[in-house]
């Protein structure tokens, strides 16, 4: 995992579909060994970028470098990647060794060697209990881990991940990232991970690709993309943003453009008096009890509607109700800038 | 995910929002409070009522006709054709005896002529199947997985086409195409070969011909069945064309396959007009069936000869139930 080539370069890449433009000249880089997340809502392209790595669909231009080998014009099978599919496309006739051993199979390996490795890669996942089963006997958490050990059986230099926890319940995901995790530090390979679950992207990734339409918006560590995001799409799509645009930034900040503060760093209160904080006064909508947490929307006087998360700690004195006169407070520090004044703060009226 | 930044609802009134307290009762509060009218208790509305609740009085309502179908038509029909083979016909008077005798059945078992038509009637039905299901396989795989929604469309049309014509037209139509001065010899004639004329091979082709909707039809919805991720796993982990054919799509379209080959095998089996039409001198079972009924007016020995495709069928249909191609008709 030394090579200082990149595990995969994709130059130009355009892919349209009739007169849609699925993706729209991306250009990317992911280094060997890394967990690389590509988050969007659907339709932005991210699973056909997938699909394009992986071979699936040909792009329209540009080129995809596998550690500096162009593999555009290549077959599926004749690339160096795995896919852990969606629906993961376990195939039902099949026992789960049988599934687990079809890639060494059709590579024309020998029976003894291949059901051996595909032992081993059925124990790394837990499952050696399982073999003799069929994928319909499986439990979605088991299918998921069976679909792992098969696309990673053959030793691929990347593995692509096309939402691969989408289908489980919410433990199980959780406990499936940990495994995810753990899995592609043993293996050392690269993992392309495609999700339009934000949480699970920053909680899973080296870096992040977040995608809208066709194009990468931005591009970075899970905290740069939290603390500081480029847009105002990125700073609504990852996590839960208060969006001040150029008025409401005027009024509340004293200087124009578009703005974004997150809620966890807005407190509710009678107001404080630091030189670099911020208060605003406004009326409580909603109180939403979230166990750890209470979310307040207030509706700022300035003429906006914001999201408090306070934390349900010792701290917590305060217990407003819907009407109640509050003042919402942030520091400066907090207050993201998305460039200047956005068209969507221009409406005509 | 955004607390948008357009103007709170309380600066544009009190429009939305969870129920307020409103005393002015402003937008909806005109109208008197008006209920949704309860259905009426109609004599089929209990009736209704009655079946939802009995779920075995509503079971038999709906198989009493179809089972009254089966029954009747089916089962005693082909009862009252098992007894007759067991009589005999008087051979002065030409009345059918209702004495029990096994001689029809042991005739059609040891007849030299019985013998050899069935198993010229089981070679003509094996190979009609297999040239369906090589001509069908490729037919429905290109429906199923290549073509366009589009093309998929004008081809399951163009597929049924055929089943618009009356059978005994297309029968002729080939009887045209085959003979000596027909299209065949025309197209063939430049390369040196020649119409293979009236005969067992214009039977095959003609029944091939005749059938062929018929297998790929199912094969073309069994493929249908086989989600795409499946082709893209095996081509994924290194499978090309061949290895994914034969691993992944050839079984789990099996049972669909046979599934078809029910349809051609038992269709060829029974069949006595196109033999008649295309066959020249050749005979089928079907076509001795029908001169005993006829000509003969040997009745009891017709239904012998008739219960060996049956029992062929039969012997079949055990084969490929192992398989499970059963639960894809």
């Amino acid at each position: 995992m030394t090579d200082p080539q990149p595990a995969i370069r994709l130059t130009g890449l355009t892919k349209e579909f009739g007169a849609v433009t699925a993706v729209d000249h991306v250009d990317l880089e992911i280094a060997a060994g890394e967990f690389f997340s590509m988050l969007g809502p659907s339709g932005s392209g991210k699973t056909t970028v997938l699909r394009l790595i992986a071979g699936f669909e040909q792009p329209t231009n540009g080129t995809i470098e596998l550690f500096g080998d162009d593999v555009t014009k290549r077959a599926p099978f004749d690339r160096d990647v795995n896919t852990v599919f969606q629906d993961y496309a376990l195939f039902p006739h099949m026992s789960v060794l049988e599934n687990v051993a079809y890639g060494l199979r059709v590579r024309g390996i020998g029976r003894r060697e291949r059901i051996e490795r595909a032992r081993r890669a059925l124990a790394s996942v837990r499952l050696e209990q399982m073999g003799d089963r069929k994928p319909s006997q499986l439990s979605g958490g088991q299918r998921q881990r069976v679909a792992l050990a098969r696309a990673t059986v053959v030793q691929p230099k990347v593995l692509l991940l096309d939402e691969p926890l989408g289908a489980l319940d919410l433990k199980l995901r959780e406990q499936m990232q940990v495994e995810l995790k753990e899995i592609q530090r043993e293996l050392g390979i690269t993992f392309i991970f495609v999700t339009h679950d934000q949480e699970e992207a920053l909680t899973l990734s080296d870096r992040v690709a977040v995608f809208n339409d066709g194009r990468i918006e931005q591009l970075g560590t899970p905290a740069e993309l939290y603390e500081r995001p480029s847009s105002r799409f990125v700073a609504d799509f990852v996590g839960t943003s208060n969006l001040f645009d150029d008025a409401v930034s005027r009024a509340l900040l004293g200087r124009g453009g578009v703005h974004s503060v997150r809620p966890e760093k807005m407190a509710v209160g009678s107001g404080e008096t630091a030189a670099d904080v911020r208060n605003a006064p406004g009326t409580v909508v909603e109180t939403i009890y979230l166990g750890s947490g209470i979310r307040l929307v207030v509706d700022l006087d300035a003429g906006v509607r914001v999201s408090v998360l306070e934390q349900n700690d010792r701290n917590r004195v305060h217990d407003d109700e819907r009407g109640d006169r509050v003042v919402v407070s942030w520091h400066d520090d907090d207050v993201v800038a998305l460039g200047g004044a956005d068209v969507a703060s221009e409406p005509a009226a | 995910m955004t607390m948008n930044a357009t103007a709170p609802a309380s600066a544009r009134g009190e429009a939305s929002g969870p129920p307020d307290p409103d005393p002015a009762g402003s937008a909806t509060g005109g109208a008197p409070k008006r209920g949704i009218p309860r259905p009426k208790s109609t004599p089929a509305r209990r009736g209704s009522v009655f079946l939802s609740a009995h779920p075995r009085v509503r079971l038999g309502f709906l198989l009493a006709a179809p089972l009254f179908w089966l029954g009747l038509v089916y089962v005693v029909a082909l009862a009252a054709l098992l007894v007759t083979a067991f009589w005999s016909v008087n051979s002065f008077t030409g009345e059918i005896t209702t004495e029990w005798t096994l001689d029809n059945v042991i005739t059609v078992l040891t007849g030299s002529l019985y013998q050899t038509v069935t198993f010229r009637t089981i070679g003509v039905a094996l190979l009609v199947t297999i040239i369906d299901v090589a001509l069908a396989l490729p037919i429905a795989f290109y429906m199923a997985k290549v073509a366009s929604p589009r093309a998929r469309r004008i081809l399951v049309i163009a597929v049924l086409m055929p089943l618009w014509a009356s059978y005994l037209v297309k029968a002729y139509a080939w009887r045209s195409v085959l003979s000596q001065d027909g299209i065949l010899e025309w197209v063939l004639a430049p390369f040196g070969l020649h119409t293979p004329g009236y005969g067992l091979p214009a039977t095959v082709i003609t029944l091939s011909y005749l059938w062929l909707p018929y297998v790929i039809l199912p094969i073309f919805a069994g493929l249908e069945r086989v989600p795409d991720s499946l082709l893209e796993a095996s081509a994924d982990l290194g499978g090309k064309t061949w290895p994914t054919i034969r691993h992944v799509v050839f079984p789990m379209a099996l049972p669909a396959i046979i599934a078809g080959t029910i349809f051609s095998f038992s269709l060829s089996l029974g069949d006595y007009i196109t033999v008649n039409i295309v066959g020249g001198a050749s005979q089928m079972l079907g076509n001795l069936v029908y001169t005993n009924v006829g000509a003969a007016n040997n009745l009891p020995l017709a239904s012998a000869i008739a219960l060996i495709p049956i029992a062929i069928i039969f012997g079949y249909l055990a084969l490929v139930r192992r398989t499970g191609a059963l639960d894809n008709l």
